[in-house]
């Protein structure tokens, strides 16, 4: 698995992208919220569905869908798959 | 009245905790991760003998039951369902605050078969404030349809605590649940729950920080589990002692 951390986050992923989480640049009681919903360095997230104003975007990850917001999900480093 | 906390006597904060006079037995908590099938589980365990309302102070709903099994009257609380109890949303300090200081008989963690890796992160939670543990493995039907074979005595094996795999929409394994609450309330059941273990300078920490909190607590409350939470920096579970610790000095300032 390729573990370099580039500049790619969840937002630039296109609908039906997938990538891998490299890493998080959330902070304190946001970034518990991240790794207990699952965006955990290693786990593979897909997007799945852009709402028609662009935010928030529905992805898929660890067997169930997560709506985030662009403020949270620029946060999570991906590389794309 | 010194210092130190005085005992008076095992489950005196459910009521607070519940709003609710608590008859019977037991007291059980069913956990879990959200649309796992706890109200199927707690529909089915307790038909419609239930209760309705809300946590105190809290505008999250709270759903209380009865049964009886094996000669034994038992309460069920549905507890809010969470992928985390430390994330500190209301519905997770409802959860966390009664697992850890309402002293439930054992803490039920229904969890969905078919994502078994993503439901793992909140059983290791509970397993962390709590040794009285029975993991209810939900959705096998949908498990089996999905051809997903869970080694079931491994995982038992491993967590340290009873695994037992249910379907709870047609009833499957919910005798033997039963069952295991009842043996595992009742100190019946081996458990020899796994334990997370951090950094050694991590652990040397929760150590020291335990060993000042001793005298401060009640003896059944978990005190590596709120050192964790402290060098967490997570300061609302200073409210949930506080409020346990205050209600319960008051009680023993009027007693005697
Ligand atoms: N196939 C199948 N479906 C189930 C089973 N248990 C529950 N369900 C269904 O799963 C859905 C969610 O069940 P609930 O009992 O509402 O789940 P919950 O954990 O209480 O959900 P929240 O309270 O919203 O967190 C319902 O449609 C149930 O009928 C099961 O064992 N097998
Ligand atoms: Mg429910």
């Amino acid at each position: 698995m390729n573990t370099m951390i580039g500049n790619d986050t969840l937002v630039s992923l296109g609908v039906g992208q997938r990538g891998v989480v490299t890493a998080l640049a959330t902070e304190g009681i946001g970034r518990r919220r991240m790794l207990d919903l699952g965006f955990i360095p290693g786990t593979i997230v897909e997007s799945v569905r852009r709402s028609p104003a662009g935010d928030p975007t529905a992805y898929f990850i660890r067997g169930v869908m997560i709506a985030l917001r662009s403020e949270e999900s620029s946060k999570i480093f991906v590389n794309p798959v | 009245m010194g210092l130190t906390y005085q005992s008076s006597g095992k489950g005196a904060l459910r009521e607070d905790y519940l709003n609710y006079n608590v008859k019977g037995d037991y007291v059980i908590a069913l956990a879990g991760n959200p649309n796992t099938g706890k109200s199927t589980v707690f529909n089915a365990l307790t038909g419609l003998k239930q209760h309705t309302g809300n946590w105190p102070g809290k505008t999250v709903v709270q759903a209380l039951g009865n049964y009886k099994h094996g000669q034994k009257q038992i309460t069920l609380v549905d507890l809010p369902g969470t992928y985390s109890l430390l994330a500190n949303s209301p519905e997770e300090q409802v959860a966390r605050d009664f697992i850890c200081f309402a002293e439930p008989d054992a803490t039920v963690v229904v969890v969905d078969a078919t994502c078994l890796e993503r439901n793992l992160n909140l059983v290791l939670q509970v397993l962390e404030i709590t040794h009285k543990t029975i993991v209810c493995l939900n959705l096998m039907d949908e498990a089996r349809r999905k051809k997903i074979r869970i080694d079931v005595p491994a995982l038992a094996n491993q967590l340290g605590v009873p695994v037992i795999p249910t379907a709870a929409r047609n009833g499957e394994g919910l005798t033997l649940l039963k069952d295991t609450i009842n043996s595992v309330a009742a100190d019946k059941t081996e458990l020899t729950p796994m334990r997370l273990i951090y950094d050694a300078s991590l652990e040397v920490a929760i150590r020291e920080l335990a060993e000042e909190l001793d005298p401060l607590l009640p003896p059944q409350i978990n005190r590596r589990w709120i050192a964790l939470r402290l060098i967490d920096g997570d300061y609302t579970v200073i409210d949930g002692i506080r409020k346990f610790l205050e209600k319960k000095m008051v009680k023993e300032v009027f007693a005697s």
